[in-house]
């Protein structure tokens, strides 16, 4: 259980980085955190001939106000995410979230981008980024794009990004007026990846109805799984308790295809999305009268 | 292919020359011989190889050596003062006098992730404790004398800060 030799790169800018991505293409890897990468290397179910190791480039690790809401850089360590008040009064659905992810020593090293970027189907920032809508920057040296959180996630593990891309910077949108958040899941220890897990945002208008409603789950499904028939089902409800367990119903039962592996079966999975999206489409509704 | 490398472990330097692929936990154990950082997984779940890199805890068995270059590292061996049973670190003390071990095993990883913990949470309850403690596997006791030990731990570290 050791990893296969590779060459090892530490540029120390992202033009560098960029430039390693283009000349090695499917031969190398960003190496973030590592939380994820190391142990797949260590039981050689991943050897990438290069890695190109993104810890010494500093512009990749911020967190800065835009507008309203908030820049987050890739490299921003889970840990600096989860004490900043900025994330705490900008993002609250990430601040209520980051102490659900793995353990602190986990967070210590992982990175906001690294887990995005890794796109593991049990993981919570994924779910999150596609809950807030929020933005990735890609770099290249073949240029710039920026791709929507529900456009990324394409399938197992895979996203948008191209081997010699860089995600490189995160834009979390401001919530509307009147939203509120939470995020819920379930796991047999503390810190396992869990077996089934929701974000929720719930914008309420001016007579108290539901004027946007967002709910995402993890661990049921390749990727972020938007829960869209329930979302439409609450639009113009009150949000009283009966309106969320009929759409946490729908959520289960229609808008999930969850698997069973050694950890859950689907049956089980299914019930955890329904008592999960009751209980976050709830706490939600709570925040939202709040603000 | 040999890449030099400088780091500082328990506040001695140390400058070698190691492959890429060596895991910092290899690294101590085999080329610096500080083997009080055990391996149980080597893919980051048991936190039996947990060591503080710039004062942070994490796990050896997913940093590359040559990822510590130029950094601090402190390894349970930095955590006494001596080798007399009165130069322990006070949560050391905590786990001797509460018999907060019996393998051993697990102990180094859970001394290094608790005493930063404790540093910033010098009075934690239980269920704090149990929380901080989450990110190490101890197949032998039960986490029950585990938990006793860093009240024991805590309780010392608050009494020399006095």
């Amino acid at each position: 259980m050791k990893p296969a030799a590779f060459d090892y790169f530490a540029p120390k800018s992202i033009d560098e980085a960029l430039a390693l991505l283009a000349e090695h293409g499917y031969d190398a890897k960003p190496l973030a955190g590592g939380q994820s990468l190391v142990p797949t290397m260590n039981f050689r179910l991943a050897q990438p001939a290069v890695l190109v190791d993104l810890n010494g480039i500093d512009e990749l690790f911020f967190i800065r106000e835009k507008g309203d809401g908030l820049r987050i850089g890739a490299m921003t360590r889970q840990r600096t995410v989860e004490r900043s008040p900025l994330v705490q009064h900008r993002a609250p659905l990430i601040h209520e979230t980051m102490p659900h992810i793995a353990h602190p020593q986990i967070r210590n090293r992982g990175t906001f981008g690294g887990s995005l970027a890794h796109a593991d189907p049990a993981s919570e920032l994924p779910v999150l980024a596609v809950t807030l809508s929020a933005r990735m920057r890609v770099l290249s040296s073949r240029g710039e794009r920026w791709v929507n959180a529900k456009d990324f996630y394409i399938d197992l593990f895979a996203t948008d990004l191209q081997p010699d891309e860089l995600l490189v910077e995160i834009d979390i949108p401001a919530p509307p007026a009147r939203t509120g958040w939470a995020f819920d899941e379930v796991s047999r220890r503390r810190g396992d990846y869990a077996m089934a897990g929701a974000a929720a945002t719930v914008t309420l208008d001016d007579d108290g109805a539901i004027a946007a409603a967002r709910l995402v789950y993890l661990s049921v499904g390749d990727f972020p799984t938007e829960a869209f028939q329930a979302e439409a089902a609450l639009i113009g409800e009150q949000p009283t308790p009966a309106a969320l367990r009929a759409a946490a119903e729908i959520a289960a039962a229609q808008d999930i295809t969850p698997g069973s592996d050694i950890h859950a079966s689907a049956a089980y999975r299914r019930h955890l999305a329904r008592v999960l999206a009751e209980r976050v489409l709830a706490r939600a509704v709570e925040r939202a009268k709040e603000r | 292919m040999d890449y030099p490398i400088t780091l500082t472990v328990n506040s001695t330097a140390y400058s070698r020359s190691v492959e890429p692929r060596l895991l910092l936990s290899d690294f101590l154990r085999h080329d610096l011989e500080l083997t009080g950082t055990h391996v149980g997984c080597e893919h980051g779940v048991c936190g039996a190889c947990t060591v503080l890199l710039d004062g942070a805890p994490v796990r050896s068995c997913l940093v590359f050596a040559i990822q510590a270059n130029g950094r601090q590292v402190m390894t349970v061996e930095g955590l006494a003062s001596g080798p007399k049973p009165e130069q322990m670190h006070p949560l050391q003390t905590g786990f001797w006098e509460a018999h907060g071990l019996q393998c051993g095993y697990c102990t180094p990883g859970i001394l290094m992730s608790i005493v930063p913990f404790l540093e910033e949470n010098p009075d934690p309850s239980e269920a704090e404790i149990r929380e901080a403690l989450s990110g190490n596997l101890c197949r032998c006791t039960g986490y029950q004398k585990i938990v006793e030990a860093v009240q024991v731990g805590a309780r010392l570290m608050r009494e020399e800060s006095k």
